[in-house]
C-alpha cells in the first residue's frame, strides 16, 4: 500500500471538514490514499467479523454491496449475539462512513492540545514515534513510557510496549469501573464475575437489579436474556434512584437514596438470615466465616436501614423473601461500572455475599461457572525484566487491587514519583472523559516529553497529542481473536470486511511497524497478521480459512452449573465463600461490610449520576452519523417538582455548576417523574470539546467535567464518582 | 391475500432503538430522517410510575386516510400483504398524505416524494421478515399475517391484552401492542 | 402527569406539523375568490346584467385567470416533487378532493375562457381581432350565454367548496375533522368574491347588489362557523382542543380580531349601514372581508397543522 506524501500545514476545525463530507445516507469517503481496494464483486457479499462497537465483541456479519458497505447483521452462531446485534452493533455502518474520521497520520504543530496538525506520512509519524519513544527509554528508561488501553486492539501494541521494556499501563476498566466488583467477588469467591459477566439470566426466575439500568445498558446478551426472563415471568426487583426502563419491567421497585446501597444490602441479609431463608446446605458446605458473619449483621434491621435507604421496612422484607423464595435461580446482578461513591469494593463484596446465601453462585439461573477455548498464545520471546516497580499503586497502598489503577498512573505523571512518566502512549481510551478530573489528565499531560494517541476520531485526547496514528475500524482490519470465557467455548475471528477509505492503519501493524523502529523485530516474528492468526488457530485444529469463511465456531458444550458436575472450587485463602474475609481484616478493613453515610448535597444541590445510553458507548460514537441520529446530545433528567421550583421548563436548556464552581455547557432539561427530587442524572459522553469532532462538537453536557471531587476506595484504588454535587445555572 | 401486520410486546421492548437503526441501513434512510421511532409513554408521579415503551413506525392502515386522499394513486395498497405503498414517480410532494395521517408517520424525503415506514417489502414481499423484527435483539418484535389464523401474530392476538395507537381516528391501524 | 417522550425528529414534522406555509393558505384564498367571481359572474349572466354596458362581470374572467394562475403558481411552488405535476392528469383517485380540485381546475380555465368570449376586453381585441367574431357568434344564442353561466355557476361551486372538502378529508388533524369546512370556504370565498367584484364595480346598482349579496354571505359564514365550532366541542377530547386552540389559545388574538372582527362582524355591520344609506358606500369594508378571507385561511391552515390527536396527552405544553 502506498500512500501519498503530503505535507501540509492543516488547520483541522469544524469549517474545513465538517459540512460537505456527509450527504445522504451513504456518506462520501474521504480522501485519502490510493488505495488497493478489495475486488469490487458485484451483488451482496456477507463477509463475518466481530464488532467493536463496544467491548461486548459480538459475532457479527457485514453486507456488503457491490463493493460498498450496506449494513451489518448479527451472526447466527455466535453465542453473544445469537444472530442480533445491539443499536450500535447494527449502527457500526456509520463508523465507516464517519466523516469526522482520522485520515491520516498527524503531528502536532505548535502548542500541545491546539489541535493543529501537520499531515505526515506513516514513515514519518512512526520513525518520530519511535525517535522520542526511545530518547525516554535512553534518558529515564522504558518504564517512564506508560500505556493507557482500552479494547481487544490494544493486544499488539501492549506486546510491543512490553518488549520495549514499559512495566506501567492502565485501563480505565479497572479503576474507573468494574475494578470494585472484581475485587470484591475475587475476595469472596476467589474468581471475579468476567466480562461478558457470568450471569445466567435467562434462566433465573428472580432478579435483582441494585444499580444496573440493564436496558439502557445495552450489554447484548444480557439484556436479550433480561427480556426473556421478563417474559417468563421472573420476579424483577430494581433497586435504583431512578425510574429506569427496567424499573418498568419491575415487580418490585425501590426509590433508593443514593449512596445507601450497602444499608439496604445488609438489612435484606439480616432478613434472609435471621428468617432462615437461605441456602442452608449450601452455606455449610462452601462458606466460610459464616457465624462470625451472621453475629456482624444482626443490627442491621429493616427498620435501620428505612431512615438511610427511604425504603420502607416491610418493602425490605418483602423483597428479601422474594429473592429466598426463587433460590438458587435469584441473581442478584454483580453490576459492572461499580465505582460510585468510594465504598465499593464493600459494597460489592455485599452484594456477592448476598448471593452466596441465596447459593446462586454456580448454580443455574444465578452466576455461572464460565468456559473457555483455550487457544495458546503465540511463542514470543520473554519480555525484559525491570529492575523498578510499577508506579500506579505505591507500596500497595490499595493492596487488593488485581490490576493497575490508571489514577495512580496519572498521579505518578503528575509528582514524578517514585520515579518520572515522561511518555504515555494510549489506545482507545478518550482520557479526558474516561478518567475524571479531567483538569488532572491535563496538568499530567503537560509534564509529558511525549504523547502518542491511536484512536480512529479526532477525541480529545487525540487533541492534546503530539502525534496522532490513525487506526482502522473494526471493519476494516483483522485484530485479535476474540475466545472469551462464557457459557459454551467459541472461537471468533475479526476480518477486514471494506477497505478503510483514508490513510488509516489496523493496531497490529502500527506495532509491528513500531516495533522494527524500536529494535523489537524479534518480538515480530509472524510476517503478518494472518500468518499470526492461522499460527493459533491450527492449535485448536481450526485455520484461518476457515474462520474467514464461518467466523465463529463453537466447540462442545461444557458443563457450567454445579448441578451439571462443575467441582465447586474457590480460590481464596479459606478455599471456600469468604463470608468473613480474615485478609480484610488483617489489612485493616471491614472483613464483613459496613455502612457509612453518604455525604448530603448542599442546599440548593443534588447529586450527580451518570450512566448509559442503548445507542452510545462512552464518548466515542457521538460522531457515528447514524448513532448521532438516534440520539444527537444527552439531557438533565430533573424531577418535576424539583424543575417547577425553579422554573425550568421540559426541553429549555441549562448549565449546571458543581460543588467546586466548575460549570457544564448548556444542555436540555428533562423534566420528568422519573426520578428523585434529590438527584439529577445524565448520559455520560456528551458535550465534547475537541473541534475535530464536528458532527457533536459542544452537543450536550460533559459529565466527566463535573466531577471534580472522587472519592477514593481504600480497598483496591477505586475513583468513586457519583460524590459531586451541582446546582443549575440558569443564566443559559 | 395476505394481510400483514406486526405485534410488538411493549413489556420486552427496552427501547434500545435498534428497530430504528436497522431500518436506517436497510433501507438507506437519510440522515436526519427516521421511518420508526420510539415513544416512552410515562403516567405517574414518582416513585408510583408506570412507562410503556413502543416502537411506532406508519401502522399500514387497512382504511389508510393517506391513501385515500392521494390524488396520483402514488400511495396505494400492495399486492401482496395490502400495506400502503408510495409509488416515488407518481408522487408530486403535495403533503396530503402527511397532512392526513394521524400517526405522524410520513415524511418528505429529501429527493422530494413522500416517504414512510414499507414493512420492508421488497423483504416481506419474498417471505422475509421486514429488518427490524429481525433485529429486535428482545424479539419484541413480530411480523406476519394477520388473515393466516396459525400465524405468530394472529395466535399473539389471541392469547395476550393489546391495544393499538388512536383507535378513534378510525383508520384501522396494522401494528397491535401488547401489553 | 403524562409524559411523552418521542426520538422522531423529521424535519416538518416535528416538534409539531409544518408542510404548508403561506403557499397553501394564498391558494385556498384565490381558490375561493375566483370561484365566487365564478358564481357571481354566471348570475350577473342569467340575470342578463350583461346587457349593461358598465357591469363589472366583464372584467371578471379576465381577473379570474390572471388571479387564478397565480394561485396556481402559489400551489405548484409548494409541491417538494415538482417535476412529476403532471402525474395529477395521468388518473382520476375518487376519493381523492385533490384530485376532484386537479380536474375541477383544469375545467375552470375553458370556462373561464368562453365566459371571457361573451364580452372580450378590449386589449385582447385590439391584437385578436378574430375573438371579436366569435363573442359575436357566442352571443348570438341565449342559450349559450346561459350555459356558459351555469357551467361557471357550478364549477364555481365545486371550485369554492372542494378546498374545504380536502381539508376535512385529512383525518390526522383534528381542527380540520368537519364537514362543515366545504361550506365555510365556499361561504367565504362568496363573500370575499362579493367584496371584491363591490370594488371594482362601477356602476352604484351594482355596488349595492354587491352589498347586500354580501351581507348574506357574512350572515351565514357567522353562523356556519357557530355550527363548526359547536361540532368540535361535542366532539372528543382532541377535537375540543382543537378548537380552543382558535378559540382561547395561541390562534385566539388573529381568530377574534381579525377573521371574526375585521373579516366579519365589522364590515357586516358597516355595510348593513350602507344599504341603509346611513353612510357612503366606500372600499374599507370589502377591503376588511379580503383581508380577513385571506387570515381565515392563514389560521386554519396553521392551526389545523398545529392540531393533533394527542394534544390532550401535554404533548405541546
Amino acid at each position: 500500500m502506498n500512500s501519498i506524501s503530503r505535507r501540509k500545514f492543516l488547520k483541522i476545525s469544524g469549517a474545513t471538514i465538517g459540512a460537505a463530507m456527509f450527504s445522504g445516507s451513504i456518506g462520501s469517503f474521504v480522501k485519502g490514499a490510493n488505495k488497493i481496494s478489495k475486488k469490487k464483486v458485484k451483488g451482496i457479499q456477507t463477509i463475518p467479523t466481530y464488532c467493536a462497537m463496544c467491548f461486548w465483541r459480538c459475532g457479527a456479519i457485514a453486507h456488503v454491496k457491490d463493493g460498498k458497505l450496506w449494513k451489518i447483521t448479527g451472526n447466527p452462531e455466535d453465542p453473544l449475539s445469537k444472530g442480533r446485534l445491539c443499536p450500535r452493533g447494527t449502527g457500526g455502518v456509520g463508523a465507516h462512513y464517519d466523516p469526522d474520521r482520522l485520515r491520516s497520520p498527524l503531528i502536532r504543530k505548535n502548542v500541545r492540545g491546539e489541535e493543529q496538525w501537520v499531515e505526515v506520512t506513516w514513515n514519518e509519524a512512526l520513525d518520530y514515534t519511535a525517535k522520542r519513544m526511545l530518547e525516554i527509554k535512553q534518558k529515564y528508561g522504558p518504564e517512564s513510557m506508560a500505556m493507557f488501553h482500552h479494547g481487544i486492539g490494544a493486544t499488539f501494541l501492549e506486546h510491543m510496549m512490553k518488549a520495549y521494556g514499559a512495566i506501567n499501563f492502565g485501563a480505565p476498566s479497572f479503576a474507573q469501573c468494574k475494578g470494585p466488583r472484581d475485587v470484591a467477588f475475587n475476595l469472596t469467591y476467589g474468581e471475579t464475575v468476567g466480562g461478558p459477566e457470568r450471569t445466567d439470566i435467562e434462566n433465573a426466575k428472580c432478579i435483582v437489579l441494585i444499580g444496573s439500568h440493564l436496558g439502557e445498558n445495552m450489554h447484548n446478551t444480557q439484556v436479550q436474556e433480561f427480556s426473556k426472563a421478563v417474559a417468563n415471568d421472573a420476579s424483577i426487583i430494581v433497586v435504583d434512584p431512578r425510574y429506569s426502563v427496567a424499573a418498568s419491567k419491575a415487580k418490585y421497585y425501590l426509590p433508593i437514596k443514593p449512596g445507601t446501597d450497602i444499608a439496604l444490602l445488609l438489612a435484606w441479609m439480616n432478613v434472609i438470615v435471621n428468617e432462615k431463608l437461605y441456602d442452608e446446605d449450601y452455606v455449610k458446605k462452601y462458606g466460610f466465616g459464616f457465624k462470625q458473619f451472621a453475629a456482624s449483621i444482626t443490627s442491621y434491621t429493616p427498620e435501620w436501614a428505612y431512615p438511610e435507604t427511604g425504603i420502607e421496612p416491610d418493602i425490605i422484607r418483602k423483597t428479601a423473601r422474594e429473592m429466598a423464595r426463587y433460590k438458587p435461580a435469584t441473581l442478584v446482578h454483580p453490576g459492572r461500572h461499580s465505582t460510585w461513591y468510594g465504598d465499593d469494593t464493600q459494597r460489592s463484596r455485599a452484594l456477592a455475599l448476598l448471593n452466596a446465601l441465596l447459593g446462586s453462585w454456580g448454580r443455574k439461573g444465578g452466576l455461572f461457572q464460565p468456559t473457555w477455548l483455550d487457544i495458546p498464545a503465540y511463542p514470543y520471546p520473554d519480555y525484559p525484566k525491570s529492575s523498578k516497580k510499577k508506579l500506579d499503586n505505591p507500596d500497595e497502598k490499595y493492596p487488593f487491587a488485581i490490576e493497575e489503577i490508571t489514577t495512580g498512573v496519572r498521579e505518578a505523571t503528575i509528582t514524578g514519583k517514585p520515579y518520572p512518566i515522561k511518555g504515555w502512549f494510549v489506545y482507545g481510551t478518550n482520557l479526558p472523559y474516561s478518567l475524571p478530573q479531567p483538569d488532572k489528565t491535563i496538568e499530567a499531560i503537560k509534564n509529558l516529553d511525549f504523547l502518542v494517541v491511536v484512536d480512529t476520531i479526532g477525541s480529545e485526547i487525540a487533541g492534546w497529542a503530539d502525534v496522532v496514528l490513525p487506526e482502522s475500524v473494526y471493519l476494516e482490519r483483522y485484530d485479535e481473536l476474540n475466545n472469551p470465557s462464557f457459557k459454551v467455548p467459541y472461537v471468533a475471528l475479526r476480518q477486514p470486511v471494506v477497505d478503510p477509505p483514508g490513510d488509516q492503519k489496523p493496531n497490529y501493524w502500527i506495532a509491528k511497524k513500531l516495533g522494527t523502529r524500536l529494535g523489537l523485530d524479534k518480538y515480530f516474528p509472524w510476517k503478518n497478521i494472518e500468518e499470526y492468526l492461522d499460527y493459533r488457530l491450527k492449535k485448536v485444529g481450526l485455520s484461518l480459512d476457515e474462520m474467514k469463511e464461518k467466523g465463529v465456531v463453537v466447540a462442545p458444550k461444557r458443563p457450567i452449573y454445579y448441578e451439571d458436575g462443575v467441582k465447586p472450587y474457590f480460590d481464596t485463602p479459606s478455599g471456600k465463600i469468604e463470608f468473613y474475609s480474615l485478609q480484610l481484616e488483617q489489612k485493616g478493613f471491614d472483613p464483613v461490610p459496613k455502612y457509612t453515610k453518604p455525604d448530603e448535597p448542599p442546599a440548593g444541590y443534588f447529586r450527580l449520576l451518570y450512566g448509559r445510553a442503548p445507542v452510545h458507548t462512552f464518548s466515542r460514537t457521538q460522531t457515528n452519523r447514524i448513532l448521532d441520529d438516534m440520539m444527537d446530545t444527552n439531557k438533565i433528567w430533573i424531577n418535576k417538582d424539583v424543575a417547577d421550583h425553579y422554573g425550568i421548563r421540559n426541553g429549555s436548556y441549562i448549565k449546571l455548576k458543581n460543588q467546586d464552581g466548575v460549570i457544564s455547557n448548556k444542555v436540555k432539561a428533562f423534566v420528568t417523574e422519573r426520578i428523585r427530587p434529590d438527584c439529577v442524572y445524565m448520559v455520560h459522553g456528551f458535550g465534547h470539546r475537541s473541534k475535530m469532532l464536528t458532527g457533536t462538537y459542544m452537543k450536550g453536557a460533559d459529565d466527566s467535567r463535573l466531577i471534580t471531587q472522587i472519592k477514593t476506595d481504600p480497598i483496591m484504588g477505586g475513583t468513586g464518582m457519583r460524590v459531586n454535587f451541582v446546582t443549575f445555572d440558569l443564566e443559559a | 391475500m395476505a394481510k400483514f401486520g406486526m405485534v410488538i410486546d411493549t413489556t420486552k421492548c427496552v427501547g434500545c432503538m435498534d428497530c430504528v437503526v436497522a431500518c436506517k441501513t436497510e433501507n438507506n434512510v437519510p440522515e436526519g430522517y427516521n421511518r420508526a421511532w420510539i415513544v416512552e409513554d410515562v403516567m405517574g408521579k414518582f416513585p408510583e410510575v408506570s412507562m410503556e415503551i413502543r416502537s411506532e413506525r406508519c401502522n399500514q392502515c387497512e382504511e389508510a386516510p393517506c391513501v385515500e386522499v392521494c390524488p396520483t394513486g402514488a400511495s396505494h395498497y400492495s399486492d401482496i400483504g395490502d400495506i400502503v405503498l408510495i409509488d416515488h414517480d407518481e408522487c408530486i410532494g403535495c403533503k396530503a398524505c402527511i397532512a392526513a395521517c394521524p400517526y405522524d408517520a410520513r415524511f418528505i424525503h429529501p429527493d422530494g416524494y413522500a416517504d414512510k415506514c414499507d414493512f420492508c417489502y421488497h423483504r416481506t414481499s419474498k417471505g422475509e421478515n421486514p429488518a427490524c423484527a429481525d433485529v429486535c435483539p428482545t424479539h419484541s418484535i413480530h411480523f406476519g399475517d394477520l388473515d393466516d389464523p396459525d400465524s405468530e401474530v394472529s395466535k399473539l392476538l389471541k392469547s395476550r391484552k393489546y391495544h393499538v395507537r388512536i383507535p378513534e381516528a378510525g383508520t384501522k391501524p396494522k401494528i397491535f401492542y401488547l401489553t | 402527569m403524562h409524559e411523552l417522550s418521542i426520538t422522531r425528529q423529521n424535519p416538518l414534522i416535528d416538534p409539531t406539523l409544518h408542510i404548508w406555509s403561506w403557499q397553501i393558505p394564498v391558494y385556498l384564498f384565490i381558490g375561493g375568490l375566483v370561484a365566487g367571481m365564478m358564481i357571481i359572474s354566471g348570475y350577473f349572466l342569467l340575470k342578463g346584467r350583461t346587457k349593461e354596458a358598465k357591469c363589472a362581470c366583464y372584467q371578471l374572467p379576465i381577473l379570474g385567470i390572471i388571479i387564478l394562475s397565480l394561485g396556481m403558481l402559489a400551489l405548484f411552488l409548494d409541491l417538494e416533487h415538482k417535476l412529476y405535476f403532471w402525474r395529477l392528469y395521468t388518473t382520476f383517485q375518487v376519493t381523492s378532493p385533490m384530485s376532484w380540485g386537479a380536474w375541477i381546475l383544469l375545467l375552470v380555465y375553458p370556462a373561464l375562457i368562453m365566459n371571457l368570449l361573451l364580452r372580450v376586453p378590449d386589449f385582447l381585441l385590439k391584437r385578436f381581432p378574430k375573438l371579436g367574431d366569435i363573442s359575436k357568434r357566442l352571443n348570438a344564442h341565449p342559450a349559450t350565454i346561459r350555459s356558459v353561466a351555469t357551467v361557471n355557476i357550478a364549477l364555481g361551486l365545486m371550485l369554492g367548496a372542494y378546498t374545504g372538502v380536502l381539508l376535512s378529508t385529512l383525518t390526522g388533524r383534528p381542527l380540520w375533522n368537519s364537514s362543515i369546512l366545504g361550506f365555510l370556504f365556499l361561504a367565504s370565498g362568496l363573500s370575499s368574491a362579493a367584496a371584491f367584484v363591490h370594488m371594482i364595480a362601477k356602476d352604484a346598482h351594482e355596488r349595492e347588489i354587491l352589498t347586500k349579496a354580501d351581507n348574506g354571505f357574512l350572515t351565514l359564514e357567522l353562523v356556519i362557523v357557530a355550527f363548526f365550532f359547536i361540532g368540535l366541542l361535542t366532539s372528543s377530547a382532541s377535537h375540543k382542543a382543537a378548537a380552543a386552540l382558535l378559540l382561547t389559545g395561541p390562534f385566539a388574538a388573529v381568530f377574534w380580531v381579525f377573521v371574526i372582527g375585521f373579516g366579519m362582524v365589522i364590515p357586516l355591520f358597516i355595510q348593513l349601514l350602507a344599504v341603509r344609506h346611513k353612510i357612503k358606500h366606500t372600499v374599507i369594508a370589502p377591503l376588511m372581508v379580503l383581508v380577513g378571507g385571506i387570515l381565515l385561511r392563514f389560521v386554519f391552515v396553521y392551526a389545523g397543522q398545529y392540531s393533533h390527536w394527542l394534544i390532550h396527552a401535554g404533548l405541546f405544553k
